[in-house]
């Protein structure tokens, strides 16, 4: 292998096909024009192209590629969800995953865990009973377990949680996954890219222009771009982008941190999550320890992290594994969260004719990126929302219809 | 640790306090339409910049006003309310 790495670094040819094509200058004309290579952005491209045959789209990215929410996510992938929209939109996600690496001809280290949610108080057993209920009927693996089960799973584990909040039960979710979140935006954006797709890094947005109602344009520090349609999928920098549209939404924008541990033998299988606790650990294939915790109490615009959160995560994670006590922490930060009230996301079409919203996935994004993808790429070919998404329309505010996603992060609320 | 100048109190871990949103005018609820209204339960301004926001001092539930630059993070002043700074 040395040799032959060495062969291909001196190599003037470079064999190996580029990830992406290069990008060149902006054309002055787009059928669609994407804002955000991250994993949502890039998966619309790529099924815009696959499916709707519309390759003629710029993916501008003001960062680079997946360097956003896609890269600073805590990588799990579940379906069990609380109300029928969510459960059935995650399951599609959950399926379109299983076939993902094969699609991209990519490994995104897919890897089934099982997905625990502790409960800790009978009030949390019961909406782990309700949330089984609401999964079953839609044909999800979901259940109720005891404390038994919970500890012959995960045999170090502390069950009485030292002593705090002694875990009574669980929501176990076989299908419950991690996967590489990196890989996932590249795969994508490469399966985009052979399909004609350009994708434009360091172009940020300036400004979005409207006439009559309708998007005509879009402004960019590289220049300008005619364009009818603009697909908005920035995450915490919505916000941003609403304002040059002047489309009002209920997003906030919260920050939520995560942090990893110094890389161990492998000796967590499963992924756990404790809503009391506010915190949830998975093992990654690198042996690293991946943690996160409920949102930061404020608003912030920014990705700053900072040491309350790195304390608080530890102590309630020593509650659960006490022997952690001497493992280090090796790096921390944060991404940007775009909250909305009811905590389900916001998607389709909006006021302005041509400028459609992939947003609102606060901590809830990852795992929905295939299912966003498509069901976005279909709502712009077609100018009108997937089935899959009418219940998670901009609307619904307006008309005091929520959706009420109470299972959506398994933490804070 | 982050400090925030309780007007009452000074200085005090940003810990012992609770945020409370933006401060904005409610529309007079007994004659504003239901978008209206609509708009000032659910809209917010999500964008980042100098904001006033409503905080409370939760050891000695002071309520008061910050104004605090969300980008940065930065509390620029805090007062209580009534006495505009």
């Amino acid at each position: 292998m040395p040799w032959r790495l060495l062969r291909f670094g001196l190599s003037r040819k470079h064999p190996e096909p580029r990830m992406f094509s290069p990008s060149g200058d902006l054309k002055p004309a787009y059928d669609v024009v994407i804002i955000g290579a991250g994993g949502h952005g890039l998966a619309a491209a790529y099924y815009l192209a696959r499916e709707h045959g519309i390759t003629n789209v710029a993916v501008l990215e003001k960062g680079y590629i997946g360097g956003g929410n896609t890269g600073r996510n805590t990588t799990i992938i579940r379906s069990n969800y609380l109300t029928p929209e969510g459960v059935k939109f995650y399951d599609a996600s959950v399926k379109l995953w299983q076939d993902l690496s094969e699609d991209f001809d990519l490994n995104l280290f897919y890897s089934t865990r099982g997905h625990f949610t502790l409960a800790h108080t009978d009030s949390a057993v019961r909406t782990m009973r309700w949330r089984a209920e609401v999964n079953k009927h839609y044909g999800i693996e979901s259940e109720l377990v005891g404390p038994d089960f919970v500890k012959r799973a995960c045999p170090s584990i502390d069950i009485s949680c030292s002593g705090h909040a002694p875990i009574l039960g669980a929501l176990y979710h076989a299908p419950g996954a991690v996967a590489r979140h990196d890989a996932v935006a590249w795969g994508y954006g490469r399966g985009a890219c052979q399909r004609g797709v350009e994708i434009h890094q360091q172009t940020a947005v300036t400004g979005i222009e409207v006439k009559g109602g309708k998007v005509v344009g879009v402004q960019t520090t590289r220049g300008h771009i005619a364009t009818n349609k603009v697909l908005c999928a920035v995450a915490g920098f919505t916000p941003r982008v609403t304002e040059m549209v002047g489309v009002d939404t209920p997003i906030y924008i919260h920050p939520l941190q995560a942090m990893v541990s110094e890389p161990m033998k492998p000796w967590l299988d499963q992924i756990f999550v404790s809503g009391s606790l506010h915190i949830y650990i998975s093992q990654s294939a690198r042996g690293e320890l991946v943690m996160g915790a409920s949102l930061d109490p404020y608003e912030v615009q920014s990705t700053r992290s900072t040491l309350d959160f790195t304390e608080g995560l530890s102590a309630h994670m020593l509650d659960m594994f006490p022997f952690l006590s001497h493992v280090k922490v090796n790096r921390q930060w944060a991404g940007m969260a775009d909250m909305t009230p009811d905590f389900a996301p916001i998607m389709g079409k909006t006021p302005v004719e041509g400028f459609y919203l992939d947003s609102g996935w606060g901590t809830w994004g990852f795992k929905a990126t295939p299912v966003c993808g498509k069901t976005m790429a279909w709502t712009v070919a077609n100018d009108a929302p997937h089935d899959l998404i009418t219940g998670f329309s901009l609307d619904r505010f307006r008309n005091y219809a929520l959706t009420g996603e109470k299972g959506a992060a398994s933490v804070g609320h | 640790m982050k400090l925030m100048p309780c007007p009452l109190n000074g200085l005090r871990p940003v810990s012992e306090f609770v945020y409370w949103g933006e401060l904005r005018p409610a529309p007079d609820a007994a004659t504003c339409s239901d978008a209206e209204w609509a708009d000032f339960v659910f809209n917010r301004n999500g964008a980042p910049g100098v904001k006033r926001e409503w905080w409370c001092h939760t050891p000695s539930n002071t309520w008061f006003i910050a104004e605090r630059d969300t980008e940065k993070d930065r509390v620029l002043r805090t007062w209580l309310p009534g006495g505009e700074p």
